[in-house]
């Protein structure tokens, strides 16, 4: 008879699986038809991002030393605790700002916060996975949950369509991580991190072709769920076609997961193989970086304009991977934790743009913008400004440590393009601010009255206007978090 | 290994006698009855229906949502043998890990009920 | 002897019905011989002694995943002979991503030998068939050591569950339900009314 193992270091996840299927049965039982959905899936969310927050309690209690349970297929230390609160956070957030939106548009069904709640979970097992089988499950949770969410409004064609396409696609990505990882496997017998990282040591960072090729494999599948160049193409698509507090939340919590199991996965078990991987990490880096910048420019659509934005920010957060070191690890987590902010703060914003009661997503419709929602435009400029990197904002901090950890690595032409890069694509972050202030009104944008905006949208914007005035908290939990990765 | 295979040396047999069958069936039919189509065989029936035509049809996409159902509690099923096997080896352990595994999927199953997921007209 | 010969014949049949499953012109056909693909590896899994994945093999892929599959297709409705027009246009990119994968493979088979430590290295080594059956095995280690995988399986296939309902089932009216509480619940006095009709007055 087995062991029975550690739960401890799960709980977190334990409680939000429970939580899931305790909320999918009070909102099955409870009355439907008409304005009951309504009520249910208000019901339903309330008590998701109650369960979101307690489970960041949770999360925080385990922030001591490194934890491995499970066979030690699964580890919480406090690199996963911080990118995990960092997940629920964005999850919490993208579920207060569907809100409103779920019911104007007739899309008010319970599960919707349900789903949430599992691809949250899936991202939380992603982070903390040890191994390769437990990290495949992580990520197959999280991506069928997102796929099903992406085509929630399934009587709207595009919704459907980005669904149908991040389908396709993901389970393309995922066959690319499951090759991989067979090839890993068949090459050294094993798919436990910690024995792969011994085995790379103990050869010097000698190995196999087959092994590298396996590598290959993996890194493509991470690069496509980071939506870095070259496996992007599905990211303007998708995030057009999903509803828009759907797309808020892809741009933020799976990018997250996604980026914490990227760094997990090439840090830990492949860390010793770091001159096999990093060239291609640079590529991709720069790759990212420079499409974020020039495809960018000529969008008309805000939420397209947010994808292509979303594929750059991805590129300089591969930059502080491309580095490897601990400090490059670190400047990554403080550049993600701005991105949620920032991001939010955008997306929040644009579910602002309504108009006669239908949603606009052309960036022409914000001409004029101050005229009408002075406090709306002041909110945007901000975030703009932030997402252009322009100090004292809150952007610029996160790439202002990414371009020192690479230029302490002396990766000079990685960071002078970086540097280069966000100057192009500062062009198209400040031409919505110039559109805002000095273009003529055409056509007004309602006045929205939904509170949950409001809140998201100050809390969003203060973070990033204040961020330079308190650093240090975040600075120094993501230093705890990075060094927590290579004490092992 | 070889005593292994040598129990699946009936099943084999099986399947040969299995394949033989029809394929003798079909084949003789072939050769045997004589094939003459011509005009009036071939052509519509008085009624107006085709003698031959596609067997496609649109099906209902609640015949997917059944067969998708289906697929995951076969899926199910498919974990209880190597449990049902190894019981008295894994003990009160994996006794309750299986129960715990089943109770999730009770859980989506109550679901699909409630929301009449099973129901035809 | 019986044992080459019937590698072949089922590694035969699995090639040439996977071949068929993409040159075959009616989609309903590509099904059957995907079929026969599983069912010729279910074959192929018996001859390396892995009974219980040959058995999967026949019970999930052929008994559902197949009828899936039959189902999608008659669900589409599709004109399969315009679909592959663009075939021969797609071919030279097929053919490469084939090749690719192709020359991997031979990398990694002929490459195995240059990776002899990976013996050494098995986290979880099969035991032979003669003393554990591999039904057996798996039941071992499934249950209990790799018990958070086996929770996280059932989280996905409720994933699954929930997706598949939300995304194609529809509240339907007019349909009626039986409801057996109602059905026994319903008294003669509920439904029968008795009269008494006077003679040459009616009701």
């Amino acid at each position: 008879m087995a062991e029975i193992p550690n739960i401890i270091p799960a709980l977190p996840e334990m409680f939000l699986a429970s939580v899931a299927m305790a909320l999918l049965m009070l909102g099955v039982f409870h009355k439907t038809g008409g304005i009951n959905d309504i009520k249910a899936s208000r019901l339903i969310s309330l008590l998701s991002i109650v369960a979101l927050l307690l489970a960041v309690l949770l999360v925080s209690t385990l922030s001591g030393g490194r934890l491995p349970t499970f066979a030690n297929m699964f580890v919480s230390d406090t690199f996963a605790v911080y990118c995990k609160i960092l997940v629920l956070a964005g999850s919490a957030l993208a579920i207060i700002i569907s809100y409103g939106f779920l019911e104007r548009h007739d899309m008010a069904r319970f599960e919707y916060s349900i789903l949430i709640l599992f691809a949250t979970l899936g991202m939380m097992m992603m982070i903390s996975a040890n191994d390769l089988i437990s990290l495949y499950v992580g990520l197959e949770l999280q991506s069928l949950s997102l796929y099903v969410i992406a085509s929630f409004q399934r009587d709207d064609t595009r919704s459907t369509e980005a669904g149908l396409k991040y389908f396709v696609l993901g389970a393309v990505a995922s066959g690319m991580l499951l090759y991989g990882s067979s090839l890993v496997y068949g090459f050294t017998g094993t798919t436990n991190f910690d024995q792969l990282a011994n085995l790379f040591d103990a050869h010097h960072g000698e190995t196999s072709i087959g092994v590298i090729f396996g590598i290959v494999f993996i890194l493509a599948g991470l690069a496509f769920k980071v939506s870095a160049v070259p496996f992007h193409m599905w990211t303007p698509d998708v995030y057009e076609g999903a509803p828009t507090p759907v797309t808020a939340f892809f741009s933020v919590a799976p990018k997250i997961a996604a980026m914490a199991l990227f760094i997990r996965v090439m840090v830990g078990p492949f860390g010793g193989l770091v001159g096999e991987w990093q060239q291609i990490v640079i590529f991709i880096s720069m790759a990212s970086m420079a499409l974020g910048a020039f495809a960018a420019i000529n969008q008309t659509n805000i939420k397209r304009l947010m994808a292509y934005s979303s594929i750059g920010h991805a590129g300089y957060a591969l930059i502080g991977l491309a580095v490897g070191t601990e400090a490059g690890i670190q400047s990554v987590l403080i550049y993600l934790s701005i991105y949620l902010m920032m991001n939010i703060g955008v997306f929040t914003c644009i579910l602002y743009m309504r108009r006669d009661g239908h949603m606009v997503e052309n960036i022409k419709d914000l001409a004029g913008m101050n005229r009408t929602h002075p406090m709306l435009a002041l909110a945007l400029t901000i975030l703009m400004f932030s997402m252009a990197g322009i100090p004292p904002f809150a952007g610029f901090f996160g790439k202002f440590y990414i371009f020192v950890s690479a230029i302490e690595a002396h990766l000079y032409t990685l960071a002078i393009f970086g540097v280069l890069s966000s100057v192009v694509a500062a062009f198209y972050y400040l031409r919505i601010v110039q559109l805002v202030y000095f273009e003529d009104l055409e056509e007004a944008l309602d006045k929205s009255a939904a509170p949950e905006l409001a809140i998201v949208l100050t809390g969003t914007g203060l973070f990033v206007a204040f961020f330079f005035v308190y650093p240090t908290p975040i600075l120094s939990a993501a230093a705890a978090a990075a060094a927590s990765l290579f004490a092992g | 290994m070889d005593q292994l295979l040598a129990e699946y040396l009936p099943i084999l047999i099986f399947i040969g006698i299995a394949v033989a069958i029809p394929v003798f069936a079909i084949g003789a039919s072939y050769i045997i009855v004589p094939q003459h189509p011509d005009v009036a065989k071939t052509s519509q029936y008085e009624c107006g229906f085709e003698p031959f035509g596609d067997a496609r049809r649109k099906f209902d996409v609640r015949f997917y949502l059944v067969a998708i159902l289906f697929i995951i509690f076969d899926l199910e099923v498919a974990f209880l043998f190597p449990w049902a096997v190894t019981l008295g080896k894994i003990g009160i352990f994996g006794f309750w890990s299986m129960v715990i595994f089943l109770g999730i999927l009770t859980i989506g199953f109550i679901y699909e009920w409630r929301k009449g997921a099973l129901e035809w007209e | 002897m019986i044992q080459a010969l019937t590698f072949y014949v089922f590694a035969f049949f699995t090639v040439v019905s996977g071949a068929l499953v993409i040159s075959a012109r009616n989609p309903v056909h590509s099904v059957l011989f995907l079929i026969l693909a599983f069912f010729s590896s279910a074959g192929l899994f018996v001859l390396m002694g892995a009974e219980f994945l040959a058995m999967i093999l026949v019970v999930v892929y052929v008994g559902a995943v197949a009828v899936l599959f039959l189902f999608v297709v008659m669900m589409l409705d599709i004109n399969f002979v315009e679909l592959r027009q663009g075939f021969l246009q797609y071919l030279p990119a097929g053919v490469m991503i084939g090749l690719v994968l192709l020359v991997e493979l031979v990398v990694i088979v002929a490459g195995h030998a240059m990776a002899p430590e990976a013996g050494t290295t098995v986290a979880q080594p099969i035991p032979p068939v003669d003393e554990i059956s591999n039904t057996q095995a798996l039941g071992e280690l499934f249950y209990t050591h790799y018990i958070y995988l086996f929770q996280a399986a059932g989280l996905i296939l409720l994933v699954a569950m929930i997706g598949a309902i939300v995304l194609t089932h529809r509240k339907r009216d007019g349909v009626r339900k039986q409801r057996i509480s109602d059905q026994i619940n319903r008294r003669a006095e509920d439904s029968v009314e008795v009269v008494k009709v006077e003679t040459g007055k009616g009701i």
